[in-house]
């Protein structure tokens, strides 16, 4: 599985431009699902037809990642840029980022090594593309760079840009590839624009209509030196969401998730979020609304170019993803 | 000139009739069916006028401009005959001190008071004005008399009258609430086209106080593709840095990549600039992430809207005086007449 993620992770797709992460996904699922298509917003949706009598299941993972868009060319070639979701700007100081053209970027910060300087500011910061002057740039106003960092396997760790939330995506698509005969109709749908406001999920949500979600999606954890408690850790298992900034989970969805990890005995940890959001919520509120959950996979340094997740976490959620989706269920 | 007529109409968002009202008289020639819905949009329908000639061509097309502007509610009578107000959209509290406003169906004068300049003292000029003690002057000297000119819940705007500004050169004109006065304008422009599909024109309601009405118009008209007129953010005054003027008057319509409420479908942005180059149109893209359209409503409705929106450059927006190019404008309506065209082919997939 770790070349699946390796693949995922080091894809470029930028919320708005998530078409290689979408090919790259159609790809590996075509063989194994009864439909595939592609929506307005690029949301790719695979459909897993059931033996009848079950539920019909929406999962969500989302293909796109954080990243920057070009905003002003200066007249020696140097970019402005604005975000594409939740950049942090010191996080970004010395990545490079990578454009759906191929150019590579460097993020610049004068102040830098000036003693006692402040966190920097997006207008202080800047792309130097290594332009030449006389030279045409290899990017213009209006395009988008995701970072771009190579995936690391660590063992049992393993560390890369976009784990957020390509990891969801591998989890999704090795649970789809995996699963055997069920009564349920599922619809995987790799959704897009997650990071700027869960768009993709809302509408494709509207179109697939189900009657239970659950996305998949990193959370924080609080096992750093000085976290911010949370009772959640790399190595603990998957993590079965409760609550987060958008939503409180059905407890139907969030037993189903904790009754199955138990009947399969596997760790598993619950995840009370205080800040960050997921398709969970716009699956929830769609139509009439949606019994909605979120099966997390604990992620530390999220929106850095540098996300870690913990191997046998992942491997535990494709399991207990799949196991979830074989059995009838009842919420 | 029409601009003047919607410019000088008033229509906080929730009020929207009388920009309604003139609007209705200008197209109702152009366009087959129209309806006022529940939360005060007016739809239009202009049936195809042509065969469409293609497959992949779209049978329904919506475009929106939004009808309401930023303003006031009054939510208080003082006993002195001062209004207190409440602020519909996004509003700036440093522009407000002294300016005129207009008060009410029958458009009672106002000011919004402020103290002079002799009875502040020397460090609070330094300060911000702290407008959440400020009250309209309407002249009145107690809370009956008041009471004759005004209600509680009605609508104040600025006072502005239009006005041509420069006849030749970028032909400016200045007025309130050219944010998205102008995008209507263009709108019924369009309708004067003939397209190969059926074209729905929403002039929509509330935008600015949540893209409200172009929520429930989208849901109803159920497009395949939208495109939102807008006026939009211009800071082309001169700057310290070289940051990125947001878009410059002048310059041709704006195109948006992204903003805070959507990301443009990349084939209709691509549409618009190959047409605009074919044409020799100037445009320009919005320089900046800042703000959002109803096309962040439309392009989530029901299964997802392919959508993309296109702005003329407008100063000083959400102020009581906004300026924008004719030329600009007229760019603008040629930009999306032939996109609106080239469209009838079809998008790829």
């Amino acid at each position: 599985m770790k070349e699946l993620i390796k693949k995922l992770v080091e894809a470029y797709g930028p919320s708005g431009y998530e078409v290689p992460v979408r090919d790259l996904i159609a790809d590996i699922v075509r063989e194994s699902v009864d439909e595939l298509r592609t929506d307005s917003l690029g949301n790719l949706i695979a459909l897993k037809k059931g033996t009848g009598g079950g539920k019909r299941i929406m999962i969500a993972a989302h293909m796109d990642e954080i990243g920057l868009i070009v905003t002003y060319v200066d007249k020696k070639g140097f970019l402005r840029f604005g975000t594409v979701g939740g950049v942090l700007p010191l996080a970004t100081i010395g990545s490079r980022v990578r454009f759906a053209s191929g150019a590579i970027g460097v993020i610049g910060w004068e102040k830098w090594l000036q003693p006692s300087s402040e966190r920097p500011s997006l207008e202080e910061l800047f792309l130097d593309v290594g332009a030449i002057p006389g030279n045409q740039l290899p990017v213009g106003v209006g395009d988008v760079a995701s970072f771009d960092r190579p995936f690391v396997d660590m063992g049992q760790r393993l560390v890369a840009k976009a784990m957020d939330d390509r990891i969801g995506c591998a989890v999704a698509a090795q649970a789809l590839l995996d699963l055997g005969a069920t009564p349920n109709d599922i619809y995987f749908v790799f959704t897009t624009q997650e990071e700027v406001g869960l768009r993709g999920a809302l509408v494709s949500a509207f179109g697939v209509e189900p009657e239970v979600g659950v996305a998949i999606d990193v959370t924080k954890t609080g096992d750093t030196p000085e976290a911010h408690p949370m009772a959640v850790e790399l190595s603990g298992g998957p993590a079965i969401k409760v609550m987060d900034s958008d939503v409180l989970v059905h407890p139907g969805v969030k037993n189903w998730m904790i009754k199955t990890a138990q009947g399969l005995g596997i760790k598993y940890q619950l995840e009370v979020l205080e800040f960050g959001g997921t398709d969970t919520a716009a699956m929830q509120r769609s139509r009439g609304g949606i019994p909605a959950g979120c099966l997390s996979i604990p992620c530390r340094y999220i929106h850095t170019p540098s996300e870690m997740v913990d191997y046998g976490d992942v491997q535990g959620a494709v399991k207990l993803l799949g196991e979830m989706l074989s059995k009838p269920v009842e919420i | 000139m029409l601009l003047k007529e919607l410019s000088e109409a008033r229509g906080v968002s929730g009020n929207e009739a009388a920009i309604r009202d003139i609007i209705l008289n200008a197209v109702k020639g152009q366009v087959d069916e129209y309806r006022i819905d529940a939360l005060g949009n007016l739809i239009c329908l202009q049936k195809a006028r042509r065969q469409a000639q293609g497959e992949r061509s779209p049978r329904k097309v919506m475009v929106a401009a939004h009808m309401d502007e930023v303003g006031f509610v009054i939510t208080g009578i003082n006993g002195d005959g001062t209004l207190r107000f409440g602020k519909v959209g996004g509003i700036d509290d440093r522009i407000l001190p002294s300016k005129q406003v207009l008060i009410g169906q029958e458009s009672v004068p106002g000011v919004i008071g402020y103290r002079p300049i002799h009875l502040i003292p020397r460090a609070e000029r330094e300060r911000a004005v702290d407008t959440s003690k400020a009250a309209i002057d309407i002249g009145a000297t107690s809370k009956g008399g008041a009471e004759k000119l005004v209600k509680l819940g009605d609508y104040a705007t600025f006072r502005t009258a239009f006005e041509v500004l420069d006849e030749s050169g970028l032909r400016t004109v200045k007025g309130k609430a050219l944010d998205d006065r102008v995008g209507c304008a263009v709108l019924v422009e369009l309708l004067k086209g003939d397209y190969a599909f059926d074209l729905y024109a929403a002039f929509t309601a509330q935008e600015e106080a949540g893209l409200r009405g172009a929520r429930v118009a989208a849901y109803a008209t159920n497009p395949e593709v939208a495109f939102v007129l807008e006026g939009t953010v211009c800071d082309d005054l001169p700057k310290k840095k070289d940051l990125s003027p947001v878009t410059e008057v002048g310059k041709g319509p704006v195109i948006t990549f992204m903003d805070r409420s959507f990301v443009a479908d990349r084939r209709l942005v691509k549409l618009l600039v190959d047409t605009a180059k074919r044409l020799g149109i100037p445009y320009q893209f919005k320089q900046g992430t800042v703000g959002g359209t109803d096309a962040g409503a439309i392009h989530l409705t029901r299964e997802g809207v392919p959508s993309a929106a296109v702005s003329v450059p407008v100063r000083y927006i959400h102020a009581p005086v906004s300026l924008l190019s004719l030329i600009d404008l007229d760019y603008t309506v040629r930009l999306m007449r032939e996109t609106l065209h080239t469209l009838e082919g079809g998008l790829e997939s």
